[in-house]
């Protein structure tokens, strides 16, 4: 069984997944609006995985996301606003509508511009881990990946020097059973396929249920110590499900219906987390309607602000190619 | 001043630097393993003597090895890696953007294929994505130019970075520039990557063809700034624009033509990202004909930018069209008698100099 956490830690990262659950709603609906362009990756389903794994984090410390970047980002500490301006393209996004749903980031929060190269995030990682174990510094960096970037070569050639070179990274699989649209079935042996494949590379792992924020915070808080101590990388496999398809226009027709019940309905990690608090009197639901209402009035203001917001100069295309240029 | 080789050259910018700022380190496959060849041509041997590394030296009793650093990477600032070409350049992304220098080593260039995209897709865009919030002062160190090795071991890839906004592309070819210009990429806040000639290190491995770039550099700390030419060689009637060992060749290709009364000017554009236009105009303006010469690939290739360039941009000052002599469009064979056809030879540039002076 898990430790419940203290009253305010419980309400914090509720609140945190349940901010992550209204923009990822908000930014669906501008999207069938036809206002936002682009595409989507959505997190919608995989909240305790970023809240849990991001809310002992320091600030100081990093994390680096994938093509599926809110939830991370938003967790980690990136303002709302600041994200759907980057939505929308314009100049007052976190990447200055350079970077889109993709590359979203702000390293002053410790967000490393989000990766959309399947395991691409892995190596620089690592490569950060290095660089504050040559610095003398505690900071550790969390890496999220899909299931599917456990088959990259990126995977294999960073997990061999992180667990050679004992690098204060935290390897997060959020394995939610598709690699877009190919079940995670079809690619691989194992059934667990980052937590099986650690062993051989010297690093320990757990395989923990994704959708249960107080079991994702455990395993978090355990590998956190470890790799701020130097005792170096652990790799948690966390087991979760998207609500949506992998990107827009993805009905999702290639999933069974009884397991898209079974996560969606039953395992919702935001829905059972709210009542868990409920039951525990962590707060009153009438106290805690309040504060929703607060999250839902804070994503609506984000997003009159985005969509008023001015675009980028032309000009701005060109700066930045090479720094400070 | 003192007269050393490349190798020299190189090593003595990277450790002057390592001296200077603790943040710049270096790794690769063998990067400085005892007794081993320091990277594979010399230029990291003995670094890790002063700034540690991580090695196992077999013992002068004969019995076993003594180990150090192995288990302390955090204070090794010579780190000899596992082959794993995606893991060396993602590393060096991710220090980098963490307050380091990295200055990698990748033994043959050609291997930078297999880092494709830590290079094209993370080192040259995340300070572009990131709107400036990020950058990343690494050197990656590519060793090029056909060498009697084979396919795999031999391209000079130069080009394909060219085409990379967010990648500056160097190819110092003396001493003094090799020096030089590797202190200034190390000092480069962007990704930087340095093109070395096989057959201008001049180091201990000793490679059939090569030539002597050894020259004198000053005792003192300098740098090289990029996007400046050097003219290698004042002339008149023709101008060539040529980069590493080609101009070297074209360097012999022009005492000979002097002799035939043709005067050639030599341009080493020293870096391809940022180029330096101005030189090339200048020159053109005295002498209205250009010939380009590359040991890359015919097809495309920075000379054929080049060429693009003054064609749009100042054709009227060529009195005749552009005579571009570069590689065969084939792979670099083994066999050094045709390597020495497909690579362009001094015969070659001859060739085309005494067609080119014609028209």
């Amino acid at each position: 069984m898990h430790a419940f956490p203290a009253k305010d830690k419980a309400l914090g990262m509720y609140l945190s997944m349940y901010r992550i659950r209204k923009y990822e709603e908000s930014i669906y609906y501008l999207f069938l609006e036809g206002i936002m362009p682009g595409t989507i990756h959505q997190s919608t389903g995989e909240e305790a995985s970023a809240v849990g794994m991001l809310y002992d984090l320091r600030k100081d410390d990093w994390m680096a996301s994938t093509h599926r970047p809110a939830g991370h980002d938003i967790a980690k500490g990136i303002s709302v606003r600041a994200m759907m301006c980057e939505m929308f393209g314009k100049a007052d996004g976190c990447c200055g509508g350079k970077g889109g749903a993709m590359h979203t980031g702000d390293i002053s929060v410790g967000a490393i511009p989000a990766n959309a190269i399947v395991g691409g995030n892995l190596p620089i990682a690592a490569g950060a881990a290095l660089a504050f174990k040559m610095q003398k510094k505690d900071n550790v960096v969390v890496c999220f990946f899909g299931d599917g970037a456990s088959n990259e070569g990126s995977y294999h050639e960073t997990m061999n020097v992180a667990g050679l070179w004992k690098l204060p990274v935290i390897f997060v699989c959020e394995n939610n059973l598709f690699s877009a649209n190919t079940s995670i079935k079809l690619t691989c042996v194992q059934e667990n396929v980052a937590a099986d494949r650690a062993a051989v590379y010297g690093i320990p792992s757990e395989v923990v249920d994704g959708n249960n924020v107080i079991a994702v915070n455990e395993a978090a808080q355990r590998a956190i110590k470890r790799a701020r101590k130097g005792d170096g990388p652990t790799i948690l496999e966390l087991k979760t499900y998207r609500h949506g398809g992998h990107s827009r226009n993805d009905a999702c027709g290639y999933r069974a219906k009884d397991e898209q019940e079974l996560w969606i309905e039953k395992k919702d990690p935001v829905k059972n987390f709210r009542k868990e608090i409920l039951d525990r009197k962590v707060i009153t639901e009438k106290a805690l309607e309040k504060k929703e209402a607060e999250i839902e009035n804070e994503i609506e203001e984000a997003v009159e602000y985005a969509k008023n917001a001015p675009l980028p100069a032309n000009e701005s295309a060109l700066e930045n190619v090479f720094w400070g240029e | 001043m003192a007269e050393i080789s490349i190798a020299e050259a190189l090593k003595s910018a990277i450790a002057e630097e390592m001296r200077r700022d603790p943040s710049v380190f270096c790794l690769g496959e063998d990067e400085d393993i005892p007794f081993g060849m320091g990277g594979a041509f010399t230029v990291t041997s003995g670094l890790g003597d002063e700034f540690g590394s991580n090695v196992r030296i077999p013992n002068q009793n004969g019995k076993g090895y003594t180990v150090k650093g192995a288990d302390d990477i955090g204070n090794v600032r010579v780190l000899n890696t596992p082959i794993s070409e995606i893991m060396l350049a993602g590393v060096c992304v991710g220090s980098a953007m963490a307050g380091m220098r990295p200055v990698a080593d990748l033994q043959y260039g050609d291997f930078l294929f297999c880092m494709m995209d830590q290079l094209v897709n993370q080192a040259a865009k995340m300070c572009y994505m990131s709107n400036g919030q990020v950058h990343v002062p690494m050197v990656m160190r590519a060793p090029c130019g056909a060498t009697n090795r084979g396919a795999q071991h031999a391209q000079s890839l130069e080009s394909y970075f060219v085409h990379v906004p967010g990648l500056k592309v160097i190819c110092p070819s003396t001493a003094y520039d090799a020096k030089g210009m590797m202190k200034q990429a190390i000092r480069d806040e962007n990704p930087v990557l340095v093109f070395e000639h096989k057959l201008l290190y001049g180091g201990k491995r000793k490679e059939a063809g090569q030539l002597s770039a050894s020259g004198e550099v000053p005792d003192g700390d300098y740098t090289v700034e990029f996007g400046k030419a050097a003219v290698r060689r004042e002339g008149k009637d023709i101008t060539i624009v040529a980069n590493l060992l080609m101009w070297y060749k074209a360097m012999q290709a022009a005492e000979e033509l002097k002799k035939e009364g043709i005067s050639c000017e030599i341009i080493d554009p020293r870096s391809l990202v940022p180029f330096d236009y101005d030189t090339v105009l200048a020159s053109l303006e005295k002498t209205g004909k250009l010939m380009i010469v590359q040991e890359d690939h015919y097809n495309l290739g920075w000379g054929a930018q080049l060429e693009a360039y003054i064609a749009e941009n100042a054709i009227t000052l060529l009195d005749a069209p552009v005579t571009r002599i570069a590689a065969y469009d084939c792979p670099i064979p083994f066999s050094p008698t045709l390597e020495n056809y497909v690579i362009p030879s001094v015969d070659r540039i001859l060739e085309g100099a005494r067609k080119l002076a014609r028209l």
